[in-house]
């Protein structure tokens, strides 16, 4: 008797502070939803319960967004500036993180933990030798200076990252594989990069989502709203003066968190599987 | 299959010299058992050979060519390792034939010799799993199996069965030694374990901090060992060591016996005060100390309990007990071993 009544305490605290994480966490979500949904006049009526319709819902953000404003073109630009950044990152990251791991003996570990020191110093610093280099580049005002800045925050992360899981790898493996007629490339490419998917899978999402939400160097380097990645686009297209296009604004953030969201659940195992695998050893 | 012949070889990492200076011939065909304690340079010698190690100076000769620089694949050496290093993400089969895809074997002769390394080993109904779902002896099958099947110039163990049970481990002893028989592959085989060594071994290496101390037969590593450490390194227990005359007499636990026992006149005797005394089924293994030598050298005395009763030897007694005189050994003051005093 007195046992159950402990367990259905502790089941109760266990659900209770679920509940509560559940709501800080998808509380946001909630309020981007109805805020989008909301018609103008429900929304800016002080009068109104906030927190739920007091009017009929309206799509009328979503039209106005895609066919006022170059919403459209603000998410294209973010996932060409992502899939470009994850390619970058990829092929600096992977093969980086491989030659930490493996071939550089005892110096690899502190490289590791230096690359990684560098992912540390804040963009609100960096954007200023940077914007001289887009600049002397010619590619200030264009979105393929994201494209050259990102990297320089992605790779040293992945680069550490990956350099974790590889040295988690049991060596063996790859060793075998050079005895049994395999390059130490080919043994790379047959064994180590086919085992390395969730830890390559983590970097991608990593790097595509650490793209999707920058926001400083955009802001610092690009002016024209055709150029905009999605982030900056909502931020300042939808802000004129002091007037907030609420729902709007909610309506591209609940648009461009979706992918993301769909991503992480998708892959949700394989993600912790890839961070931990890297961090224990 | 060829003869692997080491000359002078030495591996240095950093500060730590691993092998210092080994020589070995492996005539074709024959299995050699590298055998010492955990950190004695066995392994690193082994990776050496298969050339996943470069040695820092010293020539290797694998077949009659000079391999040095030859990187591991062309060197056409099979090595299995501890932890076998099956491909995960490959089936069995794919385990298996992966060194001939690397030679670009064609397809039909690749499944021919899979099929062949596959029933020579008892693991046909495994092709289509994968490691992980395998048990442990399965997967040193496995692994043995992807080390033949291109029929290697040789064949590199390195401690291939500690990861299995003791049961488990006899009956894969057979099994590695009337396979290799069967097929007359040059083997070198890399343990600490005595037992492992004694039973498969043409021959034995036996190895400490990077040196070879002596190369012979199972059966010349035990009866007349080199020097001390050989002769404490082998058999259970080690063979009774004590000093006297600036050297030191040896004799292995099971020569040492109560002098009635012994028969003929021409034996050593000592007086040996009995400490205490171990039942082991077989034997009686009685450890105490003799009389007129340093009470610190604990000597050891494994009797046929058939032969002498519980009662008749008990702790604190001392007795009368002799070792044959051709079953005495000696070493000098080095450790060396000695023809006598």
């Amino acid at each position: 008797m007195r046992r159950a009544v402990l367990n259905a305490a502790s089941d109760g605290a266990f659900y209770g502070a679920v509940a509560i994480f559940v709501v800080l966490t998808a509380f946001p979500f909630y309020w981007m939803l109805i805020t989008s949904l909301k018609s103008n006049p429900d929304l800016y009526n002080v009068a109104n319960t906030p927190f739920w319709f007091n009017e009929t819902p309206t799509l009328e953000h979503f039209r106005y967004l895609f066919e006022q404003t170059l919403f459209a073109r603000w998410l294209l630009n973010s996932l060409i500036i992502g899939l470009c950044v994850v390619a970058i990152t990829l092929a600096a990251a992977v093969p980086a993180g491989y030659s930490l791991a493996r071939m550089t003996g005892r110096n690899g570990e502190a490289l590791g933990i230096g690359i990684f020191l560098t992912y540390l110093v804040p963009p609100t610093l960096l954007f200023l030798p940077l914007s001289r280099v887009v600049a002397s580049l010619g590619l200030q005002n264009s979105m393929w200076s994201l494209v050259l800045v990102y990297p320089t925050f992605t790779i040293p992360f992945c680069t550490w990252l990956l350099m974790g899981f590889f040295k988690a790898m049991p060596v063996e493996i790859e060793e075998a594989a050079i005895v049994d007629g395999c390059s130490l490339f080919g043994a790379f490419v047959r064994m180590v990069l086919p085992l390395s998917i969730p830890a390559i899978l983590t970097v991608v999402i990593f790097t595509f989502t650490l793209t999707l939400q920058e926001f400083v160097y955009a802001l610092t380097f690009i002016s024209t709203s055709a150029q905009k990645p999605v982030t900056l686009g909502v931020a300042t297209d939808l802000v004129r003066g002091d007037i907030f296009f609420w729902g709007e604004i909610m309506a591209g953030a609940l648009i461009a968190s979706i992918p993301v969201a769909i991503a992480y659940n998708l892959f949700l195992d394989r993600f912790i599987s890839g961070i931990t695998g890297g961090a224990v050893k | 299959m060829a003869p692997v012949t080491a000359r002078n070889i030495f591996k240095k990492f950093d500060d730590v010299l691993a092998v210092n200076g080994m020589s070995l011939t492996v005539p074709d065909g024959e299995f050699m058992v590298l055998l010492g304690p955990s950190g004695c340079g066995k392994t690193t010698f082994l990776r050496i050979v298969c050339g996943l190690e470069r040695q820092t100076s010293g020539d290797l000769i694998i077949g009659g060519n000079l391999v040095n620089d030859i990187p591991p694949r062309a060197r056409g050496v099979a090595m299995m390792f501890q932890s076998y290093g099956l491909y995960p993400h490959y089936t069995v089969r794919n385990n298996i034939a992966f060194p001939l895809k690397t030679q670009h074997v064609s397809r039909g002769e690749i499944d021919k010799k899979v099929n062949w390394a596959a029933s020579l080993l008892g693991i046909s109904h495994l092709l289509d799993r994968r490691p992980r779902q395998l048990s442990g002896g399965e997967r040193q099958r496995v692994a043995l199996a992807r080390a033949l099947v291109r029929e290697p110039t040789a064949l590199l163990l390195d401690e291939p069965l500690s990861n299995l049970d003791a049961k488990m481990r006899a009956s894969a002893r057979q099994d590695i030694r009337q396979f290799q028989q069967r097929v007359g592959i040059t083997t070198i085989y890399v343990t600490h374990d005595q037992v492992e060594a004694m039973g498969m071994g043409d021959r034995i290496a036996v190895i400490d901090h990077g040196r070879i101390r002596q190369v012979g037969t199972p059966v010349e590593i035990y009866e007349d060992p080199a020097d001390r450490f050989v002769a404490t390194f082998v058999g259970t227990p080690p063979m009774n060591l004590v000093a006297r005359n600036g050297g030191y007499l040896g004799f292995r636990p099971e020569n040492f016996l109560p002098k009635e026992m012994i028969n003929g006149s021409d034996a050593a005797e000592f007086s040996f005060r009995v400490d205490r005394s171990e039942y082991l089924g077989s034997e009686r293994i009685v450890y105490g100390v003799l009389d007129g030598f340093n009470p610190a050298e604990v000597i050891a005395a494994k009797l046929p309990p058939a032969h002498v009763a519980e009662e008749s030897i008990r702790p604190g007694e001392w007795h009368r007990f002799a070792v044959r005189r051709g079953a005495l050994r000696y070493f000098d003051a080095n450790g060396k071993r000695a023809m006598s005093h």
